[in-house]
């Protein structure tokens, strides 16, 4: 006899993985086109950040039917019960990742080709913080990893710091600048998108840590 | 699940069943593909063995039946007089309820059906169909030391997979299995699961199990029967996530049958 005598679910369950780390490459793929289109001022590429999102809902409810093909098939209980659970969670957090990074590329379509307010520092530095925290969270799922999955925290609050510190310089200029006001709040919305995408992957983290441990808790209180 | 190839091992066209003037199944159409495994659910008494026994005319022994439509193996209808029920019995094999070993050594067990069919040319090859047949079975490692020993002395999920080799053992192209772990406990439940989706890269499975679950967990395609009828028939995934049929929804949600 093999040593599992769960063989299907544990092929079905890799595919599943397999799955959703294309996803989070697709999204991950999608915040750094996003900040290239930003910085170069390159509105086709933008649209191009925002046409791709289709391919990564796509992927989503492939996932999500997959899961639940397996629950209804395969009766997974405990760690495979919460790693199905946890995967059906991770993909709707993965995805609306997608949805920030088009949301920012579609800011960029917007700003045409406006000059830009200031020179972009904190903005892609807080891109850099979202990607390494996706690339974290998703190893941590992949080896099953609580501890791994913590380290999301320090970096979310890097990017909640980087936020506010976006924040406070664009409302001072605005408050001295009316006319920048519109250009100003373009960068904002970037940064608010980003900011919301360390959000998502402390929800990420705090599932990996649900389907290691079996706890569920908030990671950043 | 994978499916095999698109080959139809067996299609059922049609097919009607009497035990006397009571009709059991009805207008029963059913496409068994190659190489996969098709599970039969339903409630007792709706008419799922009675048609598994359908498939290797089984119910040929029991008096004042009688089958309408048709009953492809390969194209070929089983009824009609150019097949031998013998050879048909050794193409399509069948497992039960319960473990039914004889009770003779585990070699002879499995050397039974090669002996009746003249099917080795000396002990030398008996000996080879029976490892290798044990072997397919899962069962080897288990029983290698123990081949002159009563069969009966097996753990009872051993005899299943016994008689699961002994079905192997006459090369059969499919395998019927009527609830065949409904006697077993839950580890050896999932052993015989799990030796089903290996067999599956070389026979055709039918199983009958009132267990929805198992159904769930094991086949490629499900058939819910009702009175006689059946109700439908789609992928296991479709069965058990968006069946088509009220009365599917119900049964494997529970909520009737």
């Amino acid at each position: 006899m093999p040593s599992s005598l769960r063989a299907t679910f544990d092929k079905e369950y890799a595919a599943i993985v397999d799955d959703i780390l294309k996803l989070g490459s697709y999204v991950d793929q999608a915040i750094g086109l996003s900040l290239d289109s930003l910085q170069r001022r390159d509105v086709a590429q933008a649209q191009q950040v925002v046409d791709a999102d289709e391919a990564i809902n796509l992927l989503r409810f492939k996932i999500e039917e997959a899961c639940l093909t397996l629950i209804a098939t395969q009766q997974p209980a405990a760690r495979d019960l919460r790693a199905i659970v946890a995967s059906m969670n991770i993909v709707v957090d993965i995805e609306r990742i997608g949805d920030h990074a088009a949301g920012m590329a579609k800011t960029v379509i917007r700003m045409g080709d406006e000059p830009l307010l200031k020179p972009l520092i904190d903005i892609p530095r807080m891109v850099h913080t979202a990607r390494e925290m996706l690339r974290l969270s998703m190893d941590a799922f992949v080896e099953r990893d609580s501890d791994a999955a913590k380290a999301v925290v320090p970096l979310d609050d890097e990017m909640d710091a980087l936020y506010r510190a976006i924040f406070d310089e664009l409302v001072e200029i605005m408050s001295h600048k009316p006319e920048g006001v519109e250009r100003a709040t373009y960068l904002l919305w970037c940064a608010h998108n980003l900011e919301r995408i360390g959000d998502r992957v402390t929800n990420i983290a705090e599932r990996v840590i649900f389907m290691t441990t079996g706890d569920m808790r908030e990671l950043n209180v | 699940m994978t499916a095999g190839g698109n080959h139809l091992k067996f299609e059922i066209l049609n097919l009607d069943f009497y035990y006397g003037p009571s009709k059991a199944l009805s207008d029963i159409t059913i496409p068994i593909k190659e190489k996969e495994i098709t599970a039969l659910i339903g409630p007792s008494g709706c008419g799922k063995s009675t048609f598994l026994r359908c498939l290797n005319r089984m119910n040929d022994t029991i008096p004042y039946t009688r089958v309408e439509g048709q009953v492809l193996l390969d194209g070929v209808d089983i009824y009609t007089a150019v097949i031998d029920p013998v050879d048909l019995r050794q193409r399509v094999g069948m497992v039960f309820q319960k473990p039914n070993p004889f009770p003779q050594t585990v070699f002879d067990n499995v050397a039974y059906g090669p002996r009746i069919l003249g099917m080795a040319r000396d002990r030398g090859e008996l000996e080879e169909i029976t490892e290798r047949s044990l072997r397919r079975a899962a069962l080897w490692d288990e029983v290698n030391d123990k081949l002159d020993q009563n069969a009966l002395g097996l753990s009872l999920g051993e005899q299943q997979r016994l008689c699961i080799a002994r079905v192997l053992a006459v090369q059969p192209e499919v395998i019927l299995m009527d609830e065949p772990t409904s006697a077993l406990d839950p580890i050896a439940t999932l052993e015989i699961e799990d030796l089903m989706s290996d067999l599956k890269t070389d026979f055709t499975i039918v199983v009958v199990t009132h267990n929805m679950q198992q159904a769930a967990r094991v086949s490629d395609k499900t058939g819910l029967f009702w009175l006689g009828e059946l109700v439908e028939f789609d992928e296991t995934s479709v069965i058990f996530t968006r069946p088509k049929e009220s009365q599917t929804e119900a049964y494997v949600t529970g909520r009737v049958g």
